[in-house]
């Protein structure tokens, strides 16, 4: 990496991640693309609402979706974010090691809930014979639950890939606000998600 | 010497603060992992008829991502003014979206 | 990598500087050509359908042939053209304006470019591969599923790759307004055409990603066999209809919100008047895009929404007319009391003033539900909008491009040309056009490839196509007139019409490759007028000289562009031959690990030194 002494100050400031341009303008540049992902979704959204009682006579969201699962999923999510949390609190308090901790353990956790997704669709199409293609509730749901899915796995790959990439280098002002970027990105996978279970699954229940 | 006691004493603040911080994260959580399980538990029991359930649980899901936004992902912070701007506008075009595909689409 | 002066230089390293240029002036020129090159496809599909419309039931053309003509001139001419041209100025300008050395994220900006050019080139290969996409520009999707061929595939993928271009260019441009002004340049001080690109940023980054869902929805469909569109399944064409407006509708609002700012620049220079009430054009411009958001279903009032929804999108529409309405009046308030200089610029630009106000007023009368049902799906909506998209977009181009020549390439476009181009293009638009509203209220449909004698449409649709060789003639004007100022054209002073913002206080015409030596200090709305004012002549300096930072170039925007390409291409024939998805996990894999490479990849630009500076100046 070349060496440019304004990324290494003595003291880290309080909020490395915006302290420098760079890191201002990918802090605006997330928030931004949230904005637009934002639309994305509820296109998806209003075309799941649009045909989730087209049912084609297979099976409908009463008779497929399991509560426990989701719940489950949830909670992982959901707690997947605090610590994500947690590990940009120790970058904030400029502990390295704490933050590789706790992004580790965040990864962990979004890999077991894309392997409960993937066990959820096995099971539906296994089971059940509902695929994307068995009628249009089944396109819009996997259309919904798989770009969902889609988000978290990309999210995990850019983990994985800022871990090792920065795993010896300690935290400077350069890698500072990629992490943040990246911790910005999984919060918002989960707002997709509170939203995903309630309106595809719990609302799915209710009828 | 008294630069050394200044940085010390800035980096105390600093961790005090963002202790602080992160008291709020957790207690905001604790929160969020309730307002699911109320969600969860008013539709898996059918306790409410659905006419009431819907617009609770989608209540529920709002005070949720709220949390989220505000605290997790520090939009109730200084120099978020853009990104709430431009959420709320999002958000606003997404409730069109919505209000269309679900209210002018019945063939 | 630094730039000497003048230095000559062979083609190849030509060719290699703009495959890998990050530097937005430049990507403004690939932008400005590549736009360029898809209006004169979109141009050439125009009068291939004017000559089948010059007399009843002509054989020109194959009706199918027919189908794809129209389908691809709108297309081409709104996503390939318009847009492209639009984002060129808006790269070439904006940053100059807010005193900015570059955009926010310049690799975004080169990936952006090259995204639209790949998904442009893919789009029309379609031509040479069996046949073009032929279900109209709009596609709905009872239509665009049964589409034989493959046609409509090359649409889906062309626009996915293309719209992604687009997306990242208004994610830039916001971020770039928001963080990179010059100091003492408020938001309230910025120069109308940057709020022009602020505002429609906001546009395209709430507009497009419902295209984009919308085309996957397509795309699955037709590609993959699922049933959102299918209705034997349960699926409901109605959602592509309101995805498709959803995104429509912000997105002609889209197409003629920076050409509202650069209206907003020429009547003040070209006046010597600053601009009359800018604040309210500031909010009159928030307000069109806030309720360009809110009328999309104007495009569905036939489609049985019911009473009540055609009331409510009636009304939005209606409304939208005020604060466009402000903002004619306040550019008239502009010119009066000043001192005008009718040149080339000034000329499309009130040209476009009447024209563009007829085109509003049409829409007004489209607006009205019950009305609609008459004008639907006939000419008088075609008149309707191509006066607006023509009358507005591409007036304003042609005025921005003569405005901006000299910031662009060095040049003055010669002005002889220029206004027989321009007498030429407004005569042949309104015989072209007006004439239509006419045939459409006598009850010619739209879109169809033959019409049948003594039905009175004879004579209007003769003029109509006399009106496009008109066109035709004018933009191979143009043309001659760019090679000319190119060849022998009159070199431009720093500052050639006097201007009053910042694009024009750099030092010369084009600016350095670094735009300011030192970032200007602003002192209020139109700086470099202030400056001028006081007697200064140029901007105060906010900074010391020193170093400055520039962005490395990478030929990895290309590359990624190229492998989503090649991917387009695995998605469309997958159907036929497995074999394919070697080219869909290939282009995909190759575009991804581009993507890695440059994540993993340190690149923290370089800096040309002060001395270097120092050393320029003299």
């Amino acid at each position: 990496m070349s060496y440019d002494p304004s990324l290494f100050p003595k003291t880290m400031p309080e909020n490395p991640e915006r302290a420098t341009l760079e890191g201002k303008n990918k802090f605006l540049g997330l928030w931004f693309f949230l904005g637009g992902e934002t639309v994305l979704f509820a296109s998806l959204f209003g075309t799941y609402l649009a045909l989730r009682n087209s049912t084609a006579g297979g099976p409908t969201s009463e008779e497929l979706f399991g509560l426990e699962l989701v719940f489950l999923m949830t909670i992982i999510l959901l707690t997947s974010s605090l610590t994500s949390v947690y590990a940009m609190y120790h970058m904030r308090n400029n502990d390295f090691k704490k933050t590789q901790l706790w992004l580790g353990i965040t990864g962990l956790f979004g890999i077991s809930f894309l392997g409960l997704e993937i066990y959820e669709f096995t099971h539906y199409i296994t089971e059940y014979g509902f695929t994307f293609r068995s009628s249009a509730f089944g396109s819009a749901f996997y259309a919904l639950v798989g770009f969902h899915g889609g988000h978290v796995t990309f999210g995990v790959v850019w983990l994985i890939t800022l871990m090792i990439r920065n795993a010896k280098r300690g935290l400077n002002l350069y890698n500072a606000p990629k992490f943040n970027t990246f911790s910005l990105y999984w919060h918002y996978i989960d707002v997709i998600w509170v939203f995903v279970f309630t309106v595809v699954y719990l609302i799915g229940k209710v009828g | 010497m008294t630069d050394n006691i200044n940085t010390e004493n800035l980096k105390a603040f600093r961790k005090q603060k963002n202790k602080e911080a992160m008291k709020r994260n957790l207690i905001s959580f604790a929160l969020m992992i309730l307002v699911t399980l109320i969600a969860f538990i008013v539709v898996a029991t059918g306790a409410v008829e659905s006419m009431f359930a819907i617009p609770i649980i989608v209540f529920l899901a709002i005070i949720q991502v709220g949390f989220q936004f505000y605290y997790f992902m520090h939009m109730k912070d200084k120099g978020h003014a853009m990104p709430t701007v431009l959420i709320y506008g999002g958000v606003w075009a997404a409730l069109l979206t919505l209000a269309g595909l679900v209210l002018i689409s019945w063939w | 990598m630094s730039q000497a002066a003048t230095q000559k230089r062979s083609f190849g390293a030509f060719l290699w500087d703009y495959l890998t240029t990050v530097d937005h002036k430049k990507i403004a020129h690939l932008y400005l050509f590549g736009g360029g090159f898809f209006f004169l496809l979109g141009g050439i599909e125009a009068v291939i359908i004017r000559i089948q419309l010059i007399k009843p039931e002509n054989d020109f053309i194959s009706a199918g042939l027919y189908n794809e003509m129209i389908t691809m001139h709108g297309t081409t001419m709104i996503f390939l053209a318009a847009m492209p041209l639009l984002l060129g100025l808006m790269n070439a300008v904006m940053p100059l304006q807010i005193g900015a050395r570059d955009v926010s994220f310049p690799f975004l900006n080169a990936l952006g470019f090259w995204l639209f050019m790949f998904g442009g080139i893919l789009l029309n290969l379609s031509w040479f591969f069996g046949g073009a996409p032929d279900a109209g520009w709009t596609s709905y999707a009872a239509l665009a599923m049964d589409s034989p061929g493959h046609g409509v595939d090359y649409y889906v993928m062309g626009l996915q790759i293309a719209g992604a271009g687009t997306l990242m260019g208004g994610i830039n441009f916001l971020a770039t307004i928001v963080n990179m002004r010059a100091p003492g340049m408020t938001y309230m001080r910025m120069p109308m055409f940057s709020w022009a690109t602020f505002i429609t940023s906001v546009l395209i980054l709430f507009a497009f990603p419902a295209l984009t869902i919308n085309l996957f929805l397509l795309m699955f469909d037709r590609m993959f066999g699922t049933a959102f569109f299918d209705v034997t399944l349960g699926g409901n064409t109605i959602i592509w209809q309101h995805l498709f407006w959803i995104f429509g509708h912000p997105e002609v609002y889209i197409l003629i919100l920076p050409l509202f700012g650069v209206f907003s620049e020429i009547f003040p220079t070209f006046s010597r008047k600053r601009l009359f009430g800018y604040t309210a054009m500031v909010f009159a411009t928030m307000l069109i895009a806030f309720l360009g958001f809110m009328v999309w279903a104007h495009h569905m009032f036939t489609v049985g929404l019911g009473p009540v929804a055609n009331s409510i999108f009636a009304v939005g529409t209606m409304a939208i007319a005020v604060p466009t309405g402000i903002k004619i009046f306040n550019w008239l308030a502009t010119m009066w009391g000043g001192s005008v200089k009718i040149n080339s610029a000034m000329l499309w630009s009130l040209g476009f003033i009447p024209s563009f106000t007829i085109g509003g007023m049409t829409g007004v009368m489209l607006g009205s539900a019950v009305a609609d049902y008459q004008y639907h799906d006939t000419y008088f909506v075609i008149a309707h909008f191509h006066y607006v998209i023509v009358g507005g977009t591409v007036f304003g181009i042609f005025a921005a491009l003569h405005y901006w020549w000299p910031l662009m390439f060095g040049r003055i476009l010669n002005e002889k040309m220029g206004k027989w181009s321009f007498w030429t293009f407004f005569i042949g638009f309104h015989l072209t056009f007006f004439i239509q509203h006419f045939l459409g209220l006598m009850g010619m449909p739209r879109r169809y490839w033959v019409f049948l004698e003594d039905q009175g449409l004879d004579l209007g649709n003769f003029i109509s196509t006399i009106g496009s060789f008109f066109m035709s003639f004018s933009v191979i004007l143009f043309l001659i007139n760019i090679i000319y100022t190119a060849v022998k054209g009159e070199k431009a002073l720093a500052d050639p019409w006097d201007g009053r913002t910042l694009e024009w206080a750099t030092g010369s015409c084009p600016p350095p490759y670094y735009n300011f030596k030192q970032l200007p200090l602003v002192r209020g709305l139109d700086p470099l007028w202030i400056e001028k004012m006081e007697g200064n002549g140029k901007m105060t300096p906010a900074e010391p000289l020193g170093d400055v930072h520039m962005p490395n170039s990478s030929i990895l925007p290309f590359l990624m562009s190229l492998g989503f390409f090649i991917a387009g291409f695995g998605f469309i024939y997958q159907t036929e031959n497995p074999l394919w998805y070697i080219a869909l996990y290939g282009g995909i894999g190759f575009a991804l690990l581009c993507m890695i490479i440059r994540s993993v990849k340190d690149d923290h630009g370089y800096y040309i030194k002060k001395e270097e500076l120092e050393r320029e100046a003299s």
